[in-house]
């Protein structure tokens, strides 16, 4: 550690003002708060000091994450030993074909985001802030596994510009940077985004998993099915046909995009942040009071023009991309609101809109990134009522005084 | 010489330093439903440079005859007219593309730049000058719509005026149409993004 100092206090003259590589000193900073936190703390006057800064936060969420990722690798090779048809399922083969899969899509979504922030921090001048460091993992997590690299690259390009860097970078963006994304692929390239062929990976990688697909395979998530059942009662099965059960999709072994399958992992990660204290109890609370009161009132009244009405609360809340977006997404600390009573109101709303839209809309099987996307459009206002309510509340209190 | 620079300023000002759409920001409503293919975006850059040169005469030759009043009336009867004439024009000889246009040829009626420019030029300029403003003003637009439309048109449906430009051979190789440039969202964004560069060249239009 001491010698890493030691180099980083040799080279710093060089990214100065004046030296050799000033036109680097973005990258420099950026590398130098990375490693080592800014002794740099005010002087004079009564502070309160806390080591949780930014980076920190972070990388906590990152952490809360990684029970996602690795389901999420055991799950991809889960659903391709199943569709080819095997009878075993050696665990770490299952892992290492879905490190493979996984791999390249992490290594894409954060060349090209970094890539970016770098370049804008260079060309304004600017702190390399770290916004990216949650989104660059969550992209590939929100993804079908097939999505092309190339797609990632271009949604991600396209989000971390437009969303993030034009409205003056982290943390001034109005919508989550990661959904964006998503957002951008399933509008632009929506045959590469839902349908058979995209959650459940069919070929083999490395010469591992060399098969072909059994007969009768279906690759749709439930969700999909749902979305496309006739008649009275739902027949949800895993790829080979077999019935799912409700442990299956709790335990998130079912076809879906790469890291949102398993609700069991979501919780933990969850479970971390709130003891942490990164995310809001408030939202995480309130996204799911809301999406299990509008799954209740969607199932009371059942009708088989829309099929995923006939789910039930529970499993609207296990299926899809509900819970994920509910920890991971809607806390955005960013886009979401800000004043405690704001939170309520934009989790509650952010449950209800995500099973309306996908109970009664039935061009979009999932609603949970749409919800979000509206909603974060919508903090500010809640935030702006809430707040002129509270004054209006105390001018009252005031002239009643007086 | 005055008057010779002066004509031509209002000829090539609103080519780029007074552009309506990028500058004024009229006429975005257009902008982002006709420029899905660039054939549609041509006809209606047309139309709309006939249209805004033709009423900026009528009204300048009538100028002085309008009482103040009604003159909002008498704009939009006159631009109504010449709208019907085109509408019928491209029924008769370009039937397709009139019916891709649908409702917004009609529409060109409550495009802000025509009234933008009637009330700003024609009715307190002679024929001529008002003539070529229109012309410019329309040329402007045109543009802006042609340029919108190509890029959407070229990555969104991977031809150019219907003819397929992106080769066979990158379909395979796994490139697809982004389908979200056929949606007005993304001609926004297009729209955006040309202010920004034209900004960047442009310094002293930038807000502060």
């Amino acid at each position: 550690m001491k010698s890493l100092r030691k180099y980083l206090d040799r080279i710093k003259p060089n990214f100065e003002p004046g030296g050799k590589l000033q036109s680097f000193h973005s990258v420099f900073d950026g590398f130098e708060t990375f490693l080592f936190t800014p002794s740099t703390t005010s002087r004079s006057g009564v502070n309160i000091h806390d080591s949780l800064d930014s980076k920190r936060m972070m990388i906590i969420v990152v952490i809360a994450l990684i029970p996602c990722l690795l389901f999420g690798m055991y799950n991809t090779g889960y659903q391709h030993w199943l569709a080819i048809g095997a009878s075993e399922f050696p665990f770490w083969q299952l892992m290492l074909y879905g490190f493979c899969k996984v791999f390249w899509r992490i290594v894409v979504a954060y060349a090209v985001g970094l890539g970016i922030e770098f370049c804008v921090a260079q060309w304004r001048k600017e702190e390399i802030q770290e916004g990216f460091l949650v989104s660059g993992i969550l992209i590939p997590l929100i993804c079908p596994i097939e999505t092309p690299l190339w797609m990632i690259a271009v949604a991600t390009a396209f989000s971390v510009i437009f969303v993030k860097e034009v409205f003056g970078g982290t943390g001034y963006n109005i919508f989550n940077v990661a959904l964006v994304t998503r957002a951008f692929l399933f509008f632009a390239y929506p045959s590469h985004m839902s349908g058979d062929g995209v959650f459940v990976p069919l070929k083999g990688t490395l010469g591992i998993g060399d098969g072909t697909a059994v007969d009768g395979f279906s690759g749709a998530t439930p969700l999909g099915q749902v979305a496309t059942n006739v008649g009275n009662t739902l027949h949800l099965t895993n790829v080979v046909g077999e019935p799912l059960t409700y442990w299956d999709m709790f335990l998130g072994l079912i076809p879906g995009s790469f890291g949102e399958t398993s609700t069991l992992c979501i919780l933990i990660g969850a479970a971390i942040l709130l003891l942490t204290g990164i995310a809001s109890w408030r939202i995480i609370l309130s996204v799911f009071a809301g999406g299990f009161l509008m799954g209740l009132v969607a199932h009371t009244f059942a009708t088989p023009s829309y099929p995923a009405s006939m789910l039930t609360a529970a499993e609207q809340l296990t299926l899809g991309g509900f819970a994920f977006a509910a920890v991971f997404m809607a806390t955005d600390p960013v886009t979401a609101a800000r004043t405690n009573t704001g939170k309520y109101i934009y989790g509650f709303l952010v449950g209800v809109i995500a099973i309306l839209i996908r109970t009664y809309n039935n061009g979009y099987p999932e609603g949970a990134m749409l919800a979000v996307l509206l909603m974060n459009a919508f903090a500010p206002l809640i935030d702006y009522c809430v707040v002129q309510s509270n004054m209006r509340r105390r001018m009252r209190r005031l002239n009643a005084k007086a | 010489m005055a008057t010779n620079n002066k004509n031509l300023s209002a000829l090539i000002n609103p080519l780029s330093k007074d552009n309506p759409v990028i500058v004024q920001i009229l006429g975005i409503c257009s902008c982002l439903a006709v420029t899905a293919k660039l054939e549609p975006a041509c006809v209606m850059g047309i139309s709309v440079i006939a249209v805004l040169a033709f009423s900026n005469v009528i009204i300048s030759f009538l100028r002085n005859t309008i009482p103040t009043n009604i003159r909002i009336i008498v704009q939009l009867v006159v631009v109504a007219g010449l709208v019907v004439i085109v509408n019928q024009l491209l029924m008769a000889y370009q039937y397709d593309v009139s019916k891709q246009l649908s409702v917004f040829i009609g529409l060109i009626v409550t495009n802000c730049i025509l009234m933008g420019r009637l009330e700003a030029f024609a009715m307190g300029n002679k024929p001529w000058p008002s003539f070529l403003d229109g012309i410019g003003n329309g040329v402007g637009y045109a543009i802006i719509l042609i340029i919108v439309a190509f890029f959407r048109e070229l990555l969104g449906s991977g031809t150019l005026w219907g003819v397929q430009i992106i080769p066979a051979s990158f379909y395979e190789q796994g490139y697809a149409n982004n389908g979200l440039m056929i949606l007005p969202p993304m001609a926004l964004i297009v729209v955006a993004c040309i202010i920004w560069i034209h900004r960047t060249y442009n310094k002293d239009l930038q807000e502060q």
